[in-house]
């Protein structure tokens, strides 16, 4: 006994503790909510501009009520089809029943329009089904059958019957180029028609490549503004920002005009002899266009942190090299760059997070070679409408860019990103 | 020991003057010669030309006009990697990324020895500054102290024949700063490589410096051993900047024999060894240093007798430092050693003070 | 206690309705399609309607979305549109989709001119439920004159021919009318083309011809940018709306020509969202602006026809350069002898499909 009072000597009685914990908790509480409440308009800002966004996005890229919802009789008698067969008159009646009350509550063409994504034809199937209601009739195989022909075809009862489901893996499925054939077997499709896995790869690589462009431009830049005397080199930086404060149309309308085949840089290589007049070079409408523009754009988001590393690293450390016997080179390429590398791994990460996302910019000077997997998810957001199938796309898009985030902080280390 | 009476400069500014703007000089004809294993110091407050000076060595700064020599050599167009002069830098400048095994293999390394002699040489650097230990650490993880025993270390790795140091102590608390001191010293003395250093501490220039450069206004005001600059100045500035100092006014009266008398503004007269006046009828400062003023001189001790009266005493332990009121200066200084005769002296008491001609140096005004 | 509760409640909502309704008399949000379009409705509807009712007509550029915008605000059950100007396929969807309201015709749309009923007078076969069309606009290929010396393109077929006719062509960057064109410069009778396109081999067909001219093509998709392209020379012929070429033939005196072979036209005009929130002003807005007369007028501003038969005799000249506007119409019989009409009710059931083959196509 005497020996562990003496090893816990400066510490309190158990019950003496109890209360010291409680009296510090509460002297702690008052300071705690203050703090709670400082944070809590961006908490809530968070959630309702991010959080809740993307838990729609989540949500919405594997609902899949439409069928269900508004052809409710039809999947519910669907439920027990063996799929070998059409369907017997009970099943006829249903979908009868969907479709006359469908018309009459404007509903039955959502479920036609989300019909349509999955096979071709069955939104004119299921609407002029509708608009000739006053022909349906017991008994109802054949009465629809006569309608539209369509309804003896297995494949489209197949259809009905798969998507009636509420939740659904469809939009995915369509996202990594497959489809599901009637039988219920999912392969690639047709190579000619795969797009999502060929854009989403050719979104990776050029991402990479314009994060490189600016490395290798804004690399030098920051370094000519990290070395200036502050007045100059913060008039330079409202040269580095200009592209910030022109409409984002403006800048890449400016680069159309430099690259098109009419355009002045073509002109000048002309003029010079360089190329022959009718050899003029696709700079712009392709990859390269592309690449070009959208390095300008992205590029101050590449010098910030560059600069505001470099502004870090004091010139002593170059001097130090040298008189240690290096070379420029060498003191440059084994003491500064290392030192700057923090800041090349911020501005790469900012430049290739914003580039893998971009759409305007490939859509107005990208041509077809230079297409984004944004354009494509925009599309579906406002051309085609297929809010599932742009949700299945953000969803692996969110996913690939998390992934590469990962194997970066793995590789590089988030701890050495540094933004000044 | 070097032998600083080598009679071979080893580096030489000849005539050098640098100016950054066009307009004004931050150098003004800058001549010395530093022989080979001396330790020289460049001592001046800060925007006196020293920085600049050593910068120039190193090759960082170009000279305006005149020329460096290095081991006879003029050097001016020669890149600061092609020089071989190591140099610590004021905040170490050790390289953040590397471990200081690393920082020292370095300079070694862009030479392209070979890994043996680099992992030998690397290993005995370090227990040289006793940090054998450290190797793998990077300089984030060390002590001040010891980060600047990393960069002393890093900067002779590679055997320079000549050694910079740009204020290299200036980081660190004054009772590390005083060993550093010592250890700088002892490799200097070790190793018996040629340093220029460059400091605004006069102690750290007497402690370490065979010979001392005093800057000031882009000129040395005066170069020599550090006992000579204490007990010799030639100047006001350098009286004044080294040291203690009481400083006098007054008109230079009389010549005769090297010994000047002076009326000072009290019209009280002194006389003092004539070091560099401007002849009779001039103004003068005289420079008289407070250990070597007498209370209570014994008749025929000093020629210099006045009353002084006592405004100020303050206790320090191993002397007694008295302000007192002299010849109309109330800012004259007195130290008194603590002896054991402890004369009571207190505030306020008006008591006879002396010193000797050789004691006090009449200077330029 | 209950009693009050229930009348101040039933006194806060009647305030609020009486807020509502008072506001409603204010302003209506017509949403088209921006620009020299907008300006035109402007002209014709807008303005008159002010004039006459007081109600103020806001615009919104958002027609270009104008079916997501739609189907957006119903989704979230707070509607801000009024009056939408969208295509007739889009109107088809819109209308199954119950986004919009159903127009009883002949009740909610004025007599022509002549006396005739609406159901009548309007393009046959265009008031399907919903939608009420105000113009006839064609997609429709235009050279620059300056690129061509000797012969000059006449037909689609000329279009695909790039030995005959050398340089770049622009086209909208969808397969709608692209896939059209290519099976008639293929041979396929104009009125077979989509009986053609309704078969698997007919798709292959029309791709295989597309890719006979895919290297040299620029795809757009503002239609600004054909008639950029052209006055740039970076292309020599290129699809566009007939409107943006009549503007930079005539208002900016560019050296431009149509070809009329195998325009392809369509219906624009008016639907009225379900979740209008000033339905009776919306109501008051679509009578007014598709009277014979309003339509007439639109096509003083711009070279849209009318989408009524009975307002033809009464199109005159240009507003601002005096052209007569008659030989810029799509529906003028000179340019209307080899016309495809856009196929709504197709493009509704095989857009998403013929969408994705497209994407896939251009991507390779």
């Amino acid at each position: 006994m005497s020996i562990s009072v003496e090893a816990n000597k400066g510490e309190l009685a158990p019950e003496e503790q109890k209360r010291l914990k409680a009296d510090l908790h509460r002297s702690l509480r008052r300071n705690k909510i203050r703090a709670s409440m400082l944070v809590a308009p961006l908490v809530i800002f968070i959630i309702v501009t991010f959080v809740a966004p993307i838990g729609n996005m989540l949500y919405r890229s594997v609902d899949d009520p439409l069928v269900s919802d508004f052809m409710p009789q039809t999947t519910a008698a669907l439920e027990g089809w063996d799929e070998q067969q059409l369907p017997d008159e009970a099943i006829y009646a249903a979908l009868a029943q969907d479709i006359i009350e469908g018309r009459k509550a404007k509903t039955i063409g959502k479920a036609a329009k989300r019909l349509n994504y999955e096979k071709s034809g069955m939104r004119s199937l299921i609407m002029g089904t509708s608009r000739k209601h006053k022909k349906i009739q017991a008994p109802y195989k054949e009465s629809l059958v006569d309608i539209k022909k369509g309804w003896g075809d297995l494949d489209n009862w197949k259809v009905i019957k798969r998507l009636g489901a509420s939740v659904t893996a469809s939009y995915y499925i369509n996202a990594f180029d497959m489809e599901t054939s009637p039988e219920g077997e999912v392969s690639f499709v047709d190579p000619k028609e795969q797009i999502y896995l060929k854009l989403f790869w050719r979104t990776i690589w050029m991402s990479m490549l314009i994060t490189g462009m600016t490395v290798l431009l804004g690399y030098p830049v920051s370094y000519l503004l990290a070395s200036l005397p502050m007045k100059t080199a913060n008039v330079l930086m409202i040269l580095v920002l200009l592209p910030f404060w022109t409409s984002l149309l403006v800048r890449t309308s400016s680069w159309i005009a430099m690259l098109q085949a009419q355009g002045i840089l073509n002109d000048l290589l002309v003029w010079f002899g360089i190329i022959a007049d009718e050899a003029r070079i696709q700079m712009i409408y392709n990859a390269i266009g592309t690449v070009v523009a959208m390095t300008h754009i992205l590029l101050p988001f590449m010098i910030l942190p560059l600069y505001s590393v470099m502004k870090t690293v004091p010139p002593s450390y170059l001097r130090a090299a040298r008189s240690l016997g290096a070379t420029p080179w060498t003191a440059f390429w084994q003491v500064y760059l290392p030192q700057t590398v923090p800041g090349i791994s911020a501005g790469a990460i900012l430049v290739f997070i914003l580039s893998i996302g971009y759409y305007i910019t490939p859509a107005l000077v990208g041509g077809q070679s230079g297409q984004f997997i944004g354009n494509l998810i925009a599309y579906h957001m406002q051309g085609s409408l297929n809010w599932g199938l742009a949700a299945a796309l953000g969803v692996m898009l969110l996913v690939l860019v998390l992934g590469i985030y990962g194997v970066y902080n793995r590789v590089v280390g988030t701890n050495s990103v540094k933004l000044g | 020991m070097a032998n600083p009476a080598s009679s071979e400069a080893y580096v030489r500014f000849d005539g050098v003057q640098k100016s950054y703007d066009g307009v004004n000089l931050v150098v003004k004809d800058l001549n010395v010669d530093i022989p080979r294993g001396e330790f020289l110091t460049m001592l001046g407050p800060s925007g006196s030309g020293k920085t600049t000076s050593l910068m120039m060595l190193a090759g960082f700064e170009t000279a305006t006009h005149g020329d460096i020599f290095l081991n006879g050599r003029s050097i001016n167009n020669v890149a600061p990697h092609k020089r071989g002069i190591g140099m610590v830098f004021q905040n170490y400048a050790l390289f953040p990324h590397m471990t200081v095994a690393e920082n020292l293999a370095f300079p070694l390394q862009v030479r392209k020895m070979s890994r043996a002699d680099v992992e030998e040489k690397v290993q005995r650097a370090l227990d040289m500054v006793e940090l054998g230990e450290f190797g793998n650490r990077r300089p984030a993880q060390l002590s001040g102290g010891q980060q600047q025993r990393v960069a002393v270390a890093r900067a002779l790795v590679f055997e320079p024949d000549l050694v910079l140091m740009d204020e290299p102590l200036g980081a660190l608390d004054k009772n590390l700063r005083e060993q550093m001191q010592y250890e700088i010293k002892h490799i200097h003395e070790r190793l018996g490589v040629t340093v220029v250093y460059v400091t605004h501490d006069q102690s750290e220039a007497l402690t370490m410096s065979n010979r001392v450069a005093v800057f000031e206004d882009g000129r040395i005001q005066q170069l020599a051993p550090p006992v000579e600059l204490y007990e010799k100045p030639e100047n006001a500035f350098v009286a004044q900047f080294i040291g203690e100092n009481n400083k006098l006014t007054g008109k230079v009266d009389a010549l005769a024999d090297g010994i000047c008398e002076v009326v000072l503004d009290s019209g009280d007269r002194v006389k003092a060894l004539d070091v560099n006046t401007d002849g009779a009828g001039m103004a003068t400062t005289l420079s008289l240093r407070p250990e070597r003023v007498f209370l209570n001189p014994t008749e025929g001790q000093c020629q210099n007798m006045f009353s002084g009266k006592a405004e100020e005493v303050i206790y320090l332990g191993d002397h007694i430092r008295v302000r007192m009121n002299v010849c109309g200066h109330n800012d004259f200084i007195v130290k008194v050693p603590n002896s054991s005769d402890k004369k009571g002296l207190a505030e306020g008491d008006t008591i006879p003070v002396g010193w000797s001609i050789d004691d006090c140096r009449a200077l330029d005004a | 206690m209950k009693k009050t509760l229930k009348l101040s409640t039933a006194l806060v909502l009647g305030s609020l309705a009486v807020t509502t309704a008072a506001q409603a008399a204010d302003s209506i949000t017509v949403v088209s399609w921006g620009g020299a379009y907008t300006g035109s409705q402007r002209g014709a509807y807008s303005d008159p309607f002010t004039a006459k009712t007081g109600i103020t007509v806001l615009d919104e550029d958002k027609s270009g979305n104008g079916l997501a915008g739609m189907r957006a605000q119903a989704e979230a059950g707070n509607g801000t549109w009024d009056v939408v100007d969208i295509l007739e396929g889009g109107a088809l969807t819109a209308c199954d989709e119950g986004l919009v309201e159903e127009i009883d015709y002949n009740n909610d749309l004025d007599k022509g001119a002549d006396g005739s009923m609406p159901l009548d007078d309007f393009v046959d076969g265009s008031l399907s439920g919903c939608f009420v069309p105000t113009i006839v606009y064609a997609t429709l290929f235009a050279y620059n004159n300056t690129a061509f010396s000797g012969d000059v393109p006449k037909t689609i077929a000329d279009v695909f021919d790039l030995k005959k006719f050398p340089g770049k062509r622009a086209l909208e960057k969808i397969p709608g009318a692209n896939l059209e064109w290519a099976l008639v410069a293929d041979g396929v009778p104009y009125d077979e083309v989509y009986d053609v396109l309704d078969t698997p081999e007919g798709v292959d067909r029309a791709f295989a011809k597309l890719d006979t001219i895919k290297d040299s093509v620029v795809w757009w998709d503002a239609g600004a940018q054909p008639p950029q392209l052209l006055a740039d020379g970076e292309v020599t012929i290129a699809s566009a709306y007939n409107g943006r070429i009549f503007n930079a033939q005539v208002v900016e005196n560019q050296p431009f020509t149509i070809i009329w072979d195998g325009q392809m036209f369509e219906l624009d005009g008016w639907v009225i969202p379900k979740n209008a929130p000033n339905k009776k002003a919306a109501m008051d807005y679509l009578r007014f602006s598709t009277t014979t007369q309003a339509l007439a007028d639109q096509a003083k501003y711009i070279s849209y026809g009318p989408a009524r038969k009975s307002s033809a005799p009464l199109i005159s000249t240009h507003i601002s350069t005096g052209v007569d506007m008659n030989p810029h119409m799509p529906t003028n019989p000179e340019n209307f002898k080899t016309p495809i009409k856009k196929d709504a009710g197709f493009w509704a059931d095989n857009g998403d499909d013929l969408s994705e083959r497209f994407n896939a196509w251009l991507a390779q």
